[in-house]
């Protein structure tokens, strides 16, 4: 088996300006954030970001990385909204598809099975067919004749998602209660990517979780990173809860300019190993065990 | 102890839910997850309620029960949860920053959609939940500001866009009521436009004749939301000690 590792420097190398990436995880929840930070600090601008959006989304508008958005919502699940996504949304600053979350997935989806499209009732009526004028409907070719909105592929250049645990071929286990869709991203993408709390032997994988836990196959992924604490400040159980505390400081400072600045400088301006040490989950100074539990 | 309004919304919202049989009930604010484990544990004892994360839970649980004390039933992630959806076998209460006579929702962005002056989370699952099974709205803040004219963005299907959105769209939609703090409204009108059902006790129609923004059907005896009997009375109590609900809807 191939060894698919490498770092978030080699990662971001595979990416380019103008492309179109999935971001797996939910809300504030297991985000590969570690990924994103790397994004940040990288000459990549001009992005499509496709994600049930959280802090990702909001982080990469706020550093002037993102052309357009494809969305059901983003939010950051304890705060309902999140303010730079926001800004950028109400300044005009970036272009945006909004759709209903089900045809997000049935988008993810078609693109995986390598169809254009997926039928569904959700969308019809609602303004989402107003604000998409791209978007069509097809009529049942069958008796009942019914007409239901096609969802477009979500074709993705890249994806990246994050798991608690990963082998070095490349698959992947999610220790949490909801794999979310990061299965379906990995599959509608043409360079696939995983970050994982820890890489660990392949015979290990049982000793974390059932199977059903093993949920990501290798046939999904073309490299995988170590980034412990890598989801933070989103939610990444059973390893750790979100951070509560220190999303409220990026939304705090979100505020104005100054004080986001402050923050990028402290937090966004430095390598990951340096912001692991001062904000990551296990950073020394509250040293605290892994919490149990799925409720966020 | 006489009943609080927030008493009067809980178990408004709690008859969202009855004659539903073995449905998936999904609850967003206080007092609608209030209410739905009052239906649970009275008149929709079939009712299968969520942990608001990934599983269904047993019984009713007492609100803020941390995760690790809740029995779960079954598991249920988001990909799951749409397959529930599509099915129709689940019933609904959402949130909604703005409904209108139609019953359209709106939690996408207030304004001109390609610019809003003030983005909100996104239509999330509104579209493909109005669509697909029963969708009832809580606004705890009824005002002209939320009970509009005509919404924004249309993230929730209401009557008149089901209708126009062809046989498709019709054919498994009902916005049930909008319960909000000061009334409860349905949409049993010729046209399918939004009608006053009852005011909770301390609500004049008056009053919520002037916090709605567009005309209401009001029919000549308005009655008033329905007292919680004795038992109801004490499980409200028993299902939200703390008293949360007296946080989202003030007397």
């Amino acid at each position: 088996m191939s060894d698919k590792q490498l770092d978030l420097d080699g990662l971001v190398a595979e990416l380019s300006s103008g492309m179109t990436l999935g971001i797996g995880g939910w809300g504030s929840r297991r985000k590969p954030m570690a990924a994103v930070r790397a994004i940040l600090r990288s000459d990549l601008t001009d992005l499509t970001i496709v994600s049930y959006g959280g802090p990702d989304v909001g982080l990469l508008c706020a550093a002037g990385k993102v052309a357009k958005v494809v969305y059901g919502f983003v939010t950051l699940d304890s705060i309902p909204t999140d303010p730079h996504f926001k800004r950028a949304r109400q300044t005009g600053a970036i272009e945006a598809m909004e759709v209903d979350e089900g045809m997000f997935y049935l988008g993810l989806l078609a693109a995986s099975q390598r169809v254009p499209f997926l039928p569904t009732r959700a969308g019809l009526g609602s303004d989402v067919m107003r604000v998409n004028p791209g978007l069509k409907t097809v009529t049942s070719p069958y008796e009942d004749g019914e007409e239901l909105v096609a969802m477009p592929a979500l074709n993705l250049d890249a994806a990246i998602v994050h798991v608690n645990r990963a082998d070095t071929s490349g698959s992947g286990q999610i220790l949490g209660p909801d794999p979310f869709f990061d299965e379906l991203f990995l599959g509608a993408a043409r360079k696939r990517f995983i970050t994982t709390e820890a890489i660990i032997p392949t015979e290990e994988f049982l000793d974390h979780g059932p199977i059903q836990t093993m949920c990501i196959s290798r046939l999904l992924t073309d490299g995988v990173v170590a980034t412990p604490g890598g989801a933070h400040f989103t939610a990444c159980v059973p390893d750790y809860q979100r951070d509560e505390a220190f999303q409220k400081e990026y939304v705090t400072a979100a505020a104005d300019d100054d004080s986001w600045a402050a923050f990028a400088a402290r937090y966004l301006a430095i390598d990951e190993a340096s912001y692991q040490q001062s904000a990551g989950p296990f950073r020394s100074e509250t040293a605290q065990p892994p919490r149990e539990g799925g409720g966020q | 102890m006489s009943p609080t309004r927030a008493d009067y919304c809980a178990l408004a919202c709690a008859e969202v839910f009855r004659g539903d049989g073995e449905v998936m009930a999904s609850a967003f604010g206080t007092a609608p997850a209030i209410g739905a484990r009052l239906a649970r544990l009275t008149f929709a004892p079939d009712l299968v309620l969520t942990d608001g994360d990934a599983a269904l839970v047993s019984g009713a649980p007492v609100l803020g029960t941390p995760p690790g004390s809740l029995v779960l039933e079954s598991h249920m992630p988001y990909r799951k949860v749409f397959d529930v959806v599509w099915s129709g076998r689940r019933n609904l209460i959402m949130m909604a920053s703005q409904v209108d006579r139609s019953g359209n929702q709106n939690i996408s962005a207030i304004g001109d959609w390609a610019r809003p002056s003030a983005q909100l989370v996104g239509v999330r699952g509104a579209p493909g939940n109005t669509v697909n099974h029963s969708t009832s709205y809580w606004v705890p803040n009824h005002s002209p500001r939320s009970f509009v004219e005509q919404v924004d963005v249309v993230s929730g299907v209401g009557y008149e866009r089901a209708d126009s959105g062809g046989p498709a769209a019709r054919r498994f939609h009902e916005i049930r009521f909008v319960v909000s703090n000061l009334g409860v409204f349905d949409f049993d009108t010729p046209s399918r436009t939004m009608r006053l059902r009852s005011v909770h006790p301390g609500v004049s129609v008056d009053q919520v004749v002037e916090a709605t923004g567009f005309t209401l059907t009001i029919p000549d005896n308005v009655p008033l939301t329905r007292e919680p009997t004795p038992d109801e009375q004490q499980l409200l109590q028993m299902l939200d000690p703390k008293g949360l609900r007296e946080r989202e809807v003030k007397e």
